[in-house]
């Protein structure tokens, strides 16, 4: 215990210190704290974390700071009472610390209602950004209507050594269609931890597109629980060099029957960078007919970067499909010749090689400025890289 | 001058030796047929002028326009001037075939002094090309060879070589896994591309590519050599012998003659 005392005595003068919320909130504080106090960080004895030493965060110093997220495209404000009905009821703090940290510091959620049938044609957008030395816990709460249409879009970037914990939690409505993306372009000093915890309806259609670029040592978890009918995307896609560690934990539960749920996540590791993706898919006893697939592939350009790849299925119904495989690659010699014999340098080929891996991922996402801000940070990171 | 002078080549692959010591010369506008059976290192030659790391080079020597091509890298032969239509064309998602082609014509072009081509005179130059080859433009659009019919891929190689204009294409068994419409459309291509500038040499196994792309020269390799040259009429020799008629084995270890 004195070790986790230890942790969390930083902490917990910052949380003593923090001003006063509505009761409803200060509860849900308090006990949030006390669940971090006994969990302390993890650590790689813990299965979950079992790749990520999170040492280096437990061991920081940080002062607490609000996160401010410049937040546009929301119409009109969410109903009053709907902070209260939702806010930690979703990203459960009961075996993460991250998230007992982040709801221990509950104070401006981001709370986005997207009403009843509403079709949103411009991308809602939530801009976090985090100053050198300090810790924020931002925390956004999205409740979409049912037959809603909506795209969200989270970036989170920042200047300096600093810790970003992050709780999205989404509600989505029946048969409502939404598209999510997160975009993380951290500093690359800067730690980053997020849970997305989404609560989809009887025939929704979600996708979630996590892309992860910036950061010394990330961590990513991505819950989604399907219910009847339900068709869920799950994409992501990490780029990672020198020293950088990424961790993507995604879990997919299946609990009503008829869910289909595609996942695909891709890596680019370079350097003495890391990676691990576990992809956990639950089918539960009642979810017949489940159609799930999961895909996790990985380009490795150095000889010295890492990866860790793991599904787990927990399959408890017998009519249902599902498969999953992961791949980790080096660029293909005979694609590399085939160019080289055309011409293009053995440089450019290779970064014409290393974009086209991603492409995929890339080509799925809607938002024309996200995906043309991103095509041309990878047409630089390996232009520069070919050089 | 001649073109390419090949001389007393020999290569491995892992310890194995494939070339036993080939000699050939090819002057300008020549158009030279290998063939030989299978194993015979046919496709082995054609990768080793390519500039293929996979194999070896032990001893021997190659002269293409007075300069030694066994020294430069692969991307320094095709500015050269050097083509290989592959057996197998290589699928690459995620790179547009337009993209590639345009990143190839431009590289090569820069490399001799030319100017870049933008988007716009790149698509002129390409669409003559494309009816050339009876080409659907979409295949432009799509990732090179993904999904592409083995014909498509095979007319895809001649597009190539049509949009790049080497000085030496070599056809690996470009006829290989094609029907005889898609035979007759590559050969037509190939032939359309024949001028006293250009040399060829057109590996295959079979005789019936040569019935439309004649050629000037016969050689027929086995066990890593040339065990013969001649003039067309050794293809038709061939045809109607085959392999065994100059006493080899057409199996994938041949010994040798």
């Amino acid at each position: 215990m004195s070790a986790v005392a230890e942790q969390t005595g930083q902490w917990l003068a910052d949380f003593t210190r923090q001003e006063g919320v509505a009761p409803w909130m200060q509860e849900l504080r308090i006990s949030a704290f006390q669940r971090f106090a006994e969990l302390g960080f993890p650590t790689t004895h813990d299965e979950e974390w079992r790749f990520t030493n999170v040492a280096p965060i437990a061991r920081a110093q940080f002062v607490h700071a609000t996160s401010v997220p410049l937040v546009t495209g929301v119409g009109v404000g969410p109903e009053p009472n709907l902070a209260e009905q939702y806010l930690g009821k979703l990203a459960s703090f009961r075996d993460n610390a991250f998230v007992a940290l982040n709801t221990a510091f509950l104070r401006d959620a981001v709370v986005i209602q997207v009403p009843r049938g509403a079709v949103v044609d411009k991308p809602i957008r939530i801009e976090y950004t985090t100053a050198d030395g300090v810790h924020t816990a931002p925390r956004a709460l999205i409740v979409v209507g049912a037959d809603a249409h909506c795209t969200i879009v989270e970036s989170y970037s920042g200047k300096g050594r600093y810790f970003t914990n992050a709780v999205t939690e989404i509600v989505v409505g029946d048969r409502a269609v939404v598209d999510h993306y997160k975009v993380q372009r951290e500093d690359v000093s800067a730690f980053h931890v997020a849970t997305l915890q989404a609560q989809l309806g009887r025939s929704t259609n979600f996708s979630t597109h996590s892309i992860s670029l910036g950061g010394a040592l990330v961590r990513n978890d991505v819950n989604v629980v399907l219910s009847e009918g339900t068709e869920a995307t799950v994409n992501g896609l990490y780029i990672v060099n020198g020293t950088q560690h990424v961790d993507n934990h995604t879990s997919i539960d299946h609990a009503k029957p008829h869910g289909t749920s595609h996942e695909l996540y891709k890596g680019i590791l370079d350097d003495k960078s890391g990676a691990v993706f576990n992809g956990r898919i639950i089918v539960r006893k009642d979810a017949q007919k489940t159609d799930s697939k999961q895909t996790n592939k990985n380009l490795v350009l150095s000889d010295d970067a890492v990866i860790d790849t793991k599904p787990e299925l927990q399959i408890h119904a017998d009519d249902v499909r599902c498969t999953h495989g992961a791949t980790i690659g080096q660029l293909d010699a005979e694609s590399l010749f085939y160019l080289q014999s055309r011409g293009i340098g053995k440089q450019q080929a290779r970064s014409l090689l290393t974009y086209a891996f991603a492409q995929d991922i890339i080509d799925r996402i809607q938002v024309p400025d996200l995906r043309e801000q991103l095509e041309k940070f990878l047409f630089e990171k390996f232009h520069e890289h070919g050089k | 001058m001649s073109l390419l002078e090949i001389k007393d080549l020999h290569a491995t692959v892992g310890d194995r030796e494939i070339l036993k010591g080939i000699s050939l010369t090819v002057n300008a506008g020549e158009v030279h047929a290998i063939m030989g059976p299978n194993g015979s290192g046919k496709s082995t030659l054609a990768q080793v002028l390519a500039g293929r790391e996979l194999y070896t080079v032990t001893s021997g020597e190659v002269i293409y326009r007075g300069q030694d091509l066994l020294g430069l890298a692969p991307e320094d032969r095709a500015r050269a001037g050097i083509f290989l239509a592959f057996q197998y064309p290589v699928e690459i998602p995620g790179v547009s075939n337009m993209y590639f082609l345009k990143a190839a014509l431009n590289t090569i072009r820069k490399s001799q002094g030319l100017e870049e081509l933008d988007a716009f005179d790149f698509l002129t130059l390409v669409r003559d090309k494309m009816t050339l080859m009876n080409m659907d433009q979409t295949l432009l659009n799509r990732p090179v060879n993904t999904g592409f019919s083995g014909g498509e891929k095979k007319r895809n190689e001649i597009f190539q070589m049509a949009v790049l204009e080497p000085k030496l294409a070599v056809l690996d068994e470009t006829d290989s896994g094609l029907d005889i419409d898609a035979l007759k459309l590559v050969a037509h291509g190939v032939n359309t591309l024949r001028s006293p500038e250009r040399s060829m040499i057109v590996v295959t196994h079979y005789q019936r590519l040569l019935d439309y792309i004649v050629p000037d020269f016969v050689h027929v390799l086995a066990g890593g050599k040339i065990v013969k040259s001649g003039g067309k009429e050794l293809a038709l020799q061939l045809e109607k012998e085959g392999y065994a008629g100059l006493g080899i084995a057409d199996d994938e270890e041949v010994a040798v003659v």
